[in-house]
């Protein structure tokens, strides 16, 4: 959106919502719903890649082409990675702000 | 064209659908269902519509499919009634705050239980706060007019909002009534193909339905209310450019007998041609009553309103659905709130009747003008005690 959300004024949106310009979801950091974060243990992981798979948010991301790791601005924290996670790689820990 | 043909005015809607060159019909067709998507059906299946006609597999799904089909750019449309209007109520909220300017007809049905299949306007009031415009019918004529109207009301680009055209379950949907059918030539020069202002496009793709958070919430749903409210004004243009084309003139609010008459009764449908005959009648022996005729429920025209009851005493709000525990009928809800508003001194009286198909005969309207409701309850027409 071009500006945060709390500036809108009524008649400044679109009949019926219409978004018009496109990707902007990612300018909706989604990270801040969480409350336990994904910890990823390398020495575990077989890089199967089932997190990256399974992330509904596609948080889930390839570092250096060799392990994963999660995107916390858009992490949600609702831990499937963690329960498709084969060799148990993945811990959700509390997370305290 | 000016010829009356003997016609079913649910063929008549379908027929109308069809002159308003419909593109997308999705519907269900299963009891409570009527002729209208059963005729559409055939006039689609006959080639003499270039539309897509969607069988679904519920009421729910009629309206989601239907609402697909508009924000790709189609002009919708669909039919339902009773229960099925129920099944649809989720997505008749996502029509209106989509800002999609479907059309549909709903024949006014009573809800089970007990199971029933026969008119009143429970359906429709149970749904009167979904965001949709909402006109109801007189007589099978009126309900062609008005769905060549709606598309063009629906449309406009200062409105974009879902159109519903509320017509009597069987004392208009299943009789044969004269009506004359307006001709392809003169529905194509009053009404234009439509013109989408966002579409569903690869070309140009836009988001739909997006989630809105707090912060913006009560921003989309004041845009969404001022666009109904302001849809009055575009109403009225259409109904005067109609009455201009086609020479039968519609308001928004139409008065029979009000000239200097103390009583009015006020209701909604087919039965206000019932009024209408009692009302000749009472006049032939010196009793004066005027009929108030809500023919647009939604946005609510509160200034015709207020204009029809100028000088009025008494009125007698005659309604075809249940309260349901509220104070009075919704009908009775708004003209009550109107009247305390502005202050009016009128007496407000407020009548169930015809419940479930059950007829209201001559004498009962007429009961009502001789002895006025006593105390402040609603009083249901013809119960047995």
């Amino acid at each position: 959106m071009a500006k945060p959300m709390d500036q809108y004024k009524w008649h400044e949106l679109n009949a019926g919502c219409v978004i018009e310009d496109v990707g902007n979801a990612s300018e909706y950091k989604t990270g801040d719903w969480r409350s336990q974060k994904p910890v990823h243990d390398n020495t575990k992981c077989t890089r199967c890649s089932l997190c990256w798979l399974f992330c509904p948010d596609s948080a889930v991301y390839e570092v250096d082409d060799e392990y994963f790791d999660s995107n916390l601005d858009y992490c949600k924290g609702c831990g499937i990675c963690a329960k498709e996670c084969k060799p148990g790689a993945i811990t959700m820990v509390e997370e305290e702000r | 064209m000016t010829t009356k043909k003997g016609i079913e005015v649910s063929i008549a809607v379908a027929e109308a659908a069809k002159l308003a060159r419909v593109e997308v019909i999705a519907a269900y067709p299963i009891t409570p269902q009527t002729h209208i998507v059963e005729h559409l059906a055939e006039i689609v299946a006959d080639g003499e519509v270039e539309a897509k006609y969607i069988n679904v597999e519920s009421e729910h799904s009629a309206m989601s499919a239907c609402c697909g089909a508009s924000a790709a750019g189609a002009r919708t449309f669909t039919s339902t009634s009773a229960q099925g209007l129920e099944l649809m109520h989720e997505i008749l909220f996502i029509a209106s705050g989509m800002r999609l300017p479907i059309v549909m007809a709903t024949v006014n049905r009573a809800l089970s239980a007990p199971l029933s299949i026969w008119g009143d306007q429970s359906d429709v009031m149970a749904a009167r706060d979904s965001g949709w415009i909402m006109l109801f019918c007189e007589n099978g004529q009126e309900t062609v007019d008005t769905t060549i109207m709606a598309f063009k009301i629906a449309e406009d680009r200062r409105v974009l909002l879902p159109v519903m055209i509320n017509l009597d379950g069987f004392s208009l949907s299943h009789v044969i009534e004269p009506i004359i059918m307006p001709s392809q030539e003169d529905v194509d020069a009053f009404l234009p193909s439509y013109n989408p202002l966002f579409t569903l496009h690869p070309d140009k793709p836009v988001t739909m339905g997006a989630y809105a958070m707090p912060e913006l919430y009560t921003e989309a749903k004041f845009a969404q209310e001022t666009a109904i409210r302001n849809s009055k004004k575009v109403i009225d243009e259409v109904m005067e450019e109609f009455g201009k084309q086609f020479g039968r003139s519609y308001k928004s609010v139409e008065t029979y007998n009000c000239d200097g008459t103390d009583f009015a009764f006020i209701a909604i449908g087919s039965i206000c041609e019932n009024i209408k005959t009692c009302i000749d009648d009472m006049k032939d022996e010196g009793k004066e009553a005027g009929l108030i005729e809500m023919r647009l429920f939604r946005p609510f025209p509160e200034d015709d309103f207020l204009k029809a009851i100028n000088g009025k005493k008494r009125l007698a709000v005659m309604e075809r659905a249940m309260p349901g525990g509220a104070t009075y009928g919704p009908l009775f809800n708004e003209i009550a709130a109107l009247i305390h508003t502005h202050g009016l001194n009128i007496t407000t009286e407020n009548y169930i009747c015809g419940l479930g198909g059950r007829d209201v005969q001559p004498e009962e309207f007429k009961n009502v003008f001789v002895s006025p409701q006593k105390g402040t309850n609603i009083t249901v027409i013809g119960v047995r005690e």
